[in-house]
């Protein structure tokens, strides 16, 4: 096994439900989403948001869009208009979701930059 | 065999504060048939309630009626209508202002139509005489709890009403409170006359809404992969291009930026998602599993499959309440030894707070440009030269409140050094509002219809 960012599988958006938030995650190929429906447990996803989720997290699976939709309670510091957040409605927590490590099968190549762009050429986390 | 008829439906606002010019350019830089915007966000009912209070003839989004005083002779050259949630918790006064506006371009003739019943403010104490119990939905307590405080109450209407003022020949509706993405849904009724047991048809024009309904979240914005969306400074507002079976394109305009693709479109279908499965509106219940996209061409997405079941009973209804009080402030914090120097400044400010006797029901410390957003997710050591203390606390006692605020600024002289940034007066207390998530029977709603000709 070897380790990738998720973001070199999959691409993300989150936005704010009630207390919490959700972050969808979508695989870029079969094989990606087979992986990440492995791998990306809701309990992986605790782990990776200790310090920001205090509520449960959720999982649902959308293999019609290689996707998968995770419901991170308590991740905002309270709904509406009580956080006292920066980012009080979870609009960071899909980027945030990308920065995760993913084990992945040795043989496993992710979807080529090339083709997919999967990272920002020449951006900070270094793509090609 | 006639052609299928094709309705194009825009959506120009995804919220109130959206793009000014949006609007305007999807009216005019491509053919359309409806144009939506949608103006209301949960704490938007609050703060109009509250100008409502102040002023009978307040209420509503009043940059609406300022579009419409741009656009209008567009509007009507081509023959474009709009839906709109702009009437707030007033829509008469907002159908009232957009006469005198649609007097002065002398348009004789527009129909302008409202739906009301949305707003129940001022039946709480019947309803809940009558049997309503208003539970809260994520966890159950007894509306009694709020009951006092309580600022705004709305339901989500569906969208037949809508439909319906499009049907007497509205050329401008102006709803309260209705679901986003029935602002798209409801044109679709009117035009192909789909019927309110046709549930995966009312999923497919509410799935239409839903990719819309944050503006330009699906041509390009917010995409993952930002580095590939072109022409930010003209990126193009989504269209929908329906048929009368529920199949859609979602597109823009010719010659606009930005960028329409399977993935762009993937991430919004996913946008504050809950139950894939059971995607509840007060007109039908969607299945986004069922959802299929394809590319139909240069920034096109062709959506189909879309299945829907029988709707719910109940009307969801949106109470606001007002829960405390809240301030934040902030403070600019150049190197060398940012972060440290930073923390130095929050533990005083809330160790002098605490000396003069001052604690909060809830603050926060971020430190901006470190770990605000991300937390403590690991990831390669930042090179920080500068960061942004930013402090905050809720409170139920607005003094107590505003005594936090005066604590900031004496930190730019008696703080480390090469502390600066503080500006625009001390941070003053503003309301917190609690939202109450609750259902009503949906018998016990009634909308109401109104359709008026400007003279």
């Amino acid at each position: 096994m070897k380790t990738l960012p998720l973001y070199a599988l999959a691409h993300a958006r989150s936005g704010d439900k009630g207390d919490g938030s959700n972050v969808g995650v979508i695989a870029y190929d079969l094989e990606s989403f087979a992986i990440l429906r492995e791998m990306l447990t809701p309990e992986k996803v605790k782990e990776h948001f200790d310090g920001i989720v205090f509520g449960d997290v959720r999982r649902f699976e959308l293999p019609n869009l290689l996707a998968l939709n995770f419901l991170l309670a308590e991740s905002l510091g309270g709904s509406g208009s009580a956080s006292l957040k920066t980012d009080a409605q979870g609009k960071t927590h899909g980027m945030a979701m990308l920065r995760m490590r993913i084990e992945v099968p040795d043989g496993y190549e992710p979807p080529s930059p090339g083709t997919r762009g999967a990272l920002a050429p020449g951006g900070e986390l270094g793509g090609a | 065999m006639n052609q299928p008829r094709r309705i194009r439906i825009a959506n120009g606002q995804g919220f109130w504060g959206d793009s000014v010019d949006a609007p305007v350019r999807l009216i005019e830089e491509g053919p359309l048939d409806y144009l939506t915007l949608d103006y209301l966000a949960e704490v938007t009912m609050s703060i109009l309630q509250k100008q409502k209070r102040r002023d009978p003839a307040r209420g509503y989004a009043t940059d609406f009626v300022q579009l419409i005083d741009r656009v209008l002779p567009a509007l009507r050259a081509k023959g474009v209508k709009v839906v709109a949630n702009a009437g707030g918790v007033n829509p008469s006064a907002c159908r009232q202002a957009l006469i005198e506006v649609a007097k002065e371009h002398r348009a004789r003739g527009l129909k302008i139509g409202t739906v009301t019943g949305d707003d129940i403010l001022g039946r709480m104490e019947q309803l809940i005489d009558s049997g309503v119990r208003f539970e809260n939905m994520d966890d159950g307590r007894p509306i009694s709890e709020v009951l006092d405080r309580i600022v705004s109450a709305n339901v989500y209407i569906d969208s037949f009403a809508i439909a319906e003022a499009l049907v007497q020949g509205a050329d401008i509706v102006i709803s309260g409170r209705t679901t986003d993405p029935g602002l798209v849904l409801s044109p679709l009724i009117a035009e192909y006359g789909w019927k309110q047991d046709a549930w995966s048809l009312l999923a497919a024009g509410t799935v239409g809404g839903h990719v819309v309904e944050c503006g330009a979240q699906c041509t390009g914005g917010n995409f993952s992969r930002w580095w590939e969306v072109a022409g930010w400074d003209n990126l193009g507002y989504p269209v929908l291009e329906f048929e009368e079976n529920g199949e859609f394109v979602v597109t823009k305009h010719e010659g606009t930026g930005g960028l329409v693709s399977v993935d762009t479109v993937s991430e919004q279908l996913l946008y504050e998602m809950g139950n894939p499965k059971a995607y509840l509106t007060p007109d039908c219940v969607v299945d986004f599993t069922s959802i299929r996209l394809a590319g139909d061409g240069k920034d096109r997405v062709r959506v189909s499959g879309i299945r829907g079941s029988e709707a719910t009973g109940t009307f969801k209804v949106s109470i606001a309440y007002l829960e405390g009080y809240k301030a934040t402030g902030q403070l600019t914090v150049s190197g060398p030894d940012a972060v440290a120097k930073a923390k130095v400044c929050a533990d005083a400010l809330w160790g002098r707070l605490r000396r003069a006797g001052f604690t909060y029901d809830k603050t926060i410390t971020e430190l901006v440009g470190l770990d605000s957003c991300h937390g403590p997710i690991p990831g390669p050591p930042p090179k920080v030269h500068e960061v942004v203390l930013r402090v905050g606390v809720k409170d139920g006692d607005r003094a107590k409140v505003d005594r936090f605020g005066k604590e900031l600024a004496p930190l730019v002289t008696s703080g480390p050094p090469g502390i600066t940034g503080f500006a625009g007066g001390r941070p003053k207390a503003t309301e917190v509002l609690g939202y109450w998530p609750t259902l009503i029977p949906k018998d016990r709603i009634v909308t109401r219809v109104e359709v008026e000709e400007v003279p």
